[in-house]
């Protein structure tokens, strides 16, 4: 990186932030694969803050309330949790190029999802899917297993990261190796891996929010941290901060909003990358304000993705995976070509 | 010293590799002739409609079936005891005889090694009819049915290939006088039924211009992902698109690989208040049956004429 600017998070930049998600939150909530009409579901929301009464049926009531609210909001945790993670993974690795999944996660979240999908495919009446939980413990452990392997070969952030590299080929292998014996699970594999909101639930919300959230708090409390580390770790440590303790707390609270994210949505690649570089152009590259910014900016660049993912073939839907892809990667060679040349 | 050494080694190699050429091998053993075949009709040449055509010289013994609607078909047309080994999917009748072959990444190697004298698939994947024409190993490829047509062709071809041509006529005959006859039978819906065909969790479906489309399409239903038929014939409809068609049926042909069934659908969001689960119109298909285009598809169009039947009625 290229140095600190110890700003503060400014006011108006906050405030653009939260205009910006609020507009994704409107549009979302009035455009769907379904046209409810936009004063209608206005009409609606009118009605149940006052009580009065609506002029949308009981299905359609049902449509908003308990499948577009729920995506919306569970779409702009999952974006927030992967921008977030994202925006801390480069802080931590000191590398642009960083993303939530490298160190494991979406691999080990992958090798998770395909073996639930092969083996265990009949088992739904729990609380929640076996698919989830398994993804999301496979997530947990390719990180788990990143650590432990980055560690046994050596301190600091190099090794680190050739091990995630290593554990994610290794569990990606192991993955098409369970998907090579059973052919017959691909499309569902594949859809899984695509990402998608389109089954969001009530649920899946309350399942993610506390942990989300809670990681969410420790990253932004971490922000100041993030920012004497990328001066380098002695300089870091005659500022009285432990780097390595400090890795660990900002990795693991990072891969647990990326697994919770992944847990529910499948993987869906580039807002790691894509929101934490906007938010660095248009605000600064202190991640005080980094990561605060990375977290609404996530929020509403996923919220705006699942609209076009809903609404531009409806009724069919677009794998979300696709949508942030086909406008991440051309971002995504941006990046490389305005960060060649600098340091690492 | 030792490059002459290697040269001797490549020659010995060379010598013994020219010798084995000249050996002879155990041929193939004589075609049994199975009980009620009818032997004289070889050789025959197949020509499946759209694919290339396959010449026979003699009844085949040693079948290898690649593709479970294929198995179904010719252990439905007493072809059964010809049959030597069928893929890993293959499950019914109950006891064919299961390899760990596969359909999907077939293994030429694998395949070849069953010695068989005719192979039956549904793709040409992974360079199979290439690599078999080496061997000089026929394969039938009998790809999915697009319309009910295709399923009788098949089961003639099949018939033909292995020696049992009556038997596939009379099987054909009988399916297609059950499906008019039950399709007729079933009482006309006292108004237009509307229907959505559920092949996976995530709202996989089918249109009508699919060959399960069709099947439905006898019964005058009508398809609630035809409007998304814009994006392909198994288009990945949106919840939303669901719940606000409200469709009279729902079939669910994910009962085996999803875990799905007509309790479950009821407790996702929003479809409680959907017709079919209020009024008990969701139907559970085996996976199995709603996605072979084999002699069980009277089984399928008898499921659909009941649900059809029930839900006319209110």
């Amino acid at each position: 990186m290229t140095g600190v600017t110890a700003t503060r998070l400014r006011a108006r930049h906050l405030l653009l932030a939260l205009v910006v998600l609020a507009i994704a939150v409107t549009a979302s909530t009035l455009l769907g694969a379904i046209d409810l009409g936009w004063h209608r579901v206005l009409a609606e929301i009118w009605a149940q803050l006052t009580g009065g009464t609506s002029p949308l049926s009981e299905r359609e009531a049902a449509i908003l309330w308990q499948l577009r609210m729920p995506r919306i909001v569970l779409g702009g945790l999952v974006g927030a949790g992967l921008a977030v993670s994202g925006a801390a993974f480069q802080g931590v690795f000191r590398n642009p190029l960083a993303d939530p999944y490298l160190l494991g996660a979406a691999a080990g979240a992958g090798l998770g999802a395909t073996i639930v999908v092969a083996l265990a495919p009949s088992a739904t009446n729990w609380f929640v899917g076996p698919l989830p939980i398994a993804a999301f413990l496979g997530a947990v452990g390719g990180v788990a297993l990143t650590s432990l392997l980055g560690r046994s070969a050596g301190a600091g952030t190099a090794t680190l990261l050739l091990a995630g590299i290593a554990v994610a080929s290794f569990l990606t292998a192991t993955q098409t190796f369970v998907l090579q014996l059973n052919a017959e699970t691909l499309r569902q594999v594949y859809t899984w891996m695509l990402g998608g909101l389109g089954t969001a639930g009530w649920q899946q919300v309350l399942l993610v929010l506390p942990y989300i959230a809670g990681a969410a708090v420790v990253l932004c409390a971490c922000g100041r941290l993030l920012d004497v580390l990328t001066l380098g770790d002695e300089e870091a440590g005659s500022l009285g901060v432990n780097p390595g303790r400090m890795r660990l707390l900002v990795l693991a609270a990072a891969s647990l909003a990326t697994a919770c994210a992944v847990s529910v949505s499948g993987l869906i690649g580039f807002v790691g990358i894509v929101v934490p570089h906007v938010v660095r152009m248009l605000a600064g590259a202190s991640y005080r304000v980094l990561v605060p910014l990375s977290l609404i900016g996530g929020a509403a660049f996923l919220i705006v993705a699942d609209v076009v993912a809903r609404t531009a073939f409806a009724p069919s839907e677009l794998p979300i995976g696709v949508v942030t892809a086909f406008t991440g990667a051309p971002f995504f060679l941006f990046v490389l070509r305005t960060t060649r040349g600098r340091t690492r | 010293m030792q490059s002459t050494f290697r040269r001797l080694a490549a020659v010995a190699l060379l010598g013994a590799l020219a010798v084995s050429g000249c050996a002879n091998r155990e041929r193939n053993a004589a075609p049994t002739t199975t009980p009620g075949a009818t032997a004289a009709t070889f050789p025959v040449e197949l020509t499946p409609p759209g694919g290339r055509s396959v010449t026979l010289a003699e009844q085949p013994s040693r079948i290898v079936s690649l593709n479970p609607t294929s198995t179904e078909s010719l252990f439905a047309i007493g072809a059964g005891e010809q049959v030597v080994a069928v893929d890993d999917q293959s499950n019914f009748p109950a006891d064919v005889p299961r390899s760990d072959l596969s359909g999907f990444q077939p293994n030429v190697e694998a395949i070849a090694g069953h010695n068989p004298d005719l192979v039956v698939a549904s793709n040409d994947t992974a360079g199979l009819v290439e690599g078999l024409a080496k061997v000089k190993v026929p394969v039938l490829l009998l790809p999915a049915a697009t319309k009910l047509d295709d399923v009788y062709t098949q089961i003639s071809l099949l018939g033909k290939a292995t020696g049992h041509g009556a038997q596939a006529d009379a099987l054909t005959r009988q399916m297609r006088d059950q499906i008019e006859k039950t399709v007729r039978d079933t009482p006309k819906p006292s108004k237009d039924l509307t229907y959505y065909h559920e092949l996976d969790d995530k709202f996989f479906t089918s249109t009508s211009k699919t060959f399960i489309g069709q099947i439905y399409g006898q019964f005058g239903l009508h398809n609630i992902a035809d409007s998304a038929g814009g994006t392909g014939d198994y288009p990945q409809l949106s919840a939303e698109k669901i719940v606000d068609s409200n469709p009279d049926l729902v079939f669910l042909a994910d009962t085996k690989c999803c875990g799905q069934s007509a309790q479950s659908v009821g407790t996702r969001p929003g479809w409680s208040e959907l017709a079919a689960v209020r009024k008990g119109d969701v139907v559970a298909l085996d996976d199995d049956i709603a996605s072979r285009w084999g002699p069980r598809v009277v089984d399928l169009v008898r499921t659909v004429s009941d649900a059809v039947t029930k839900a006319g009625k209110n």
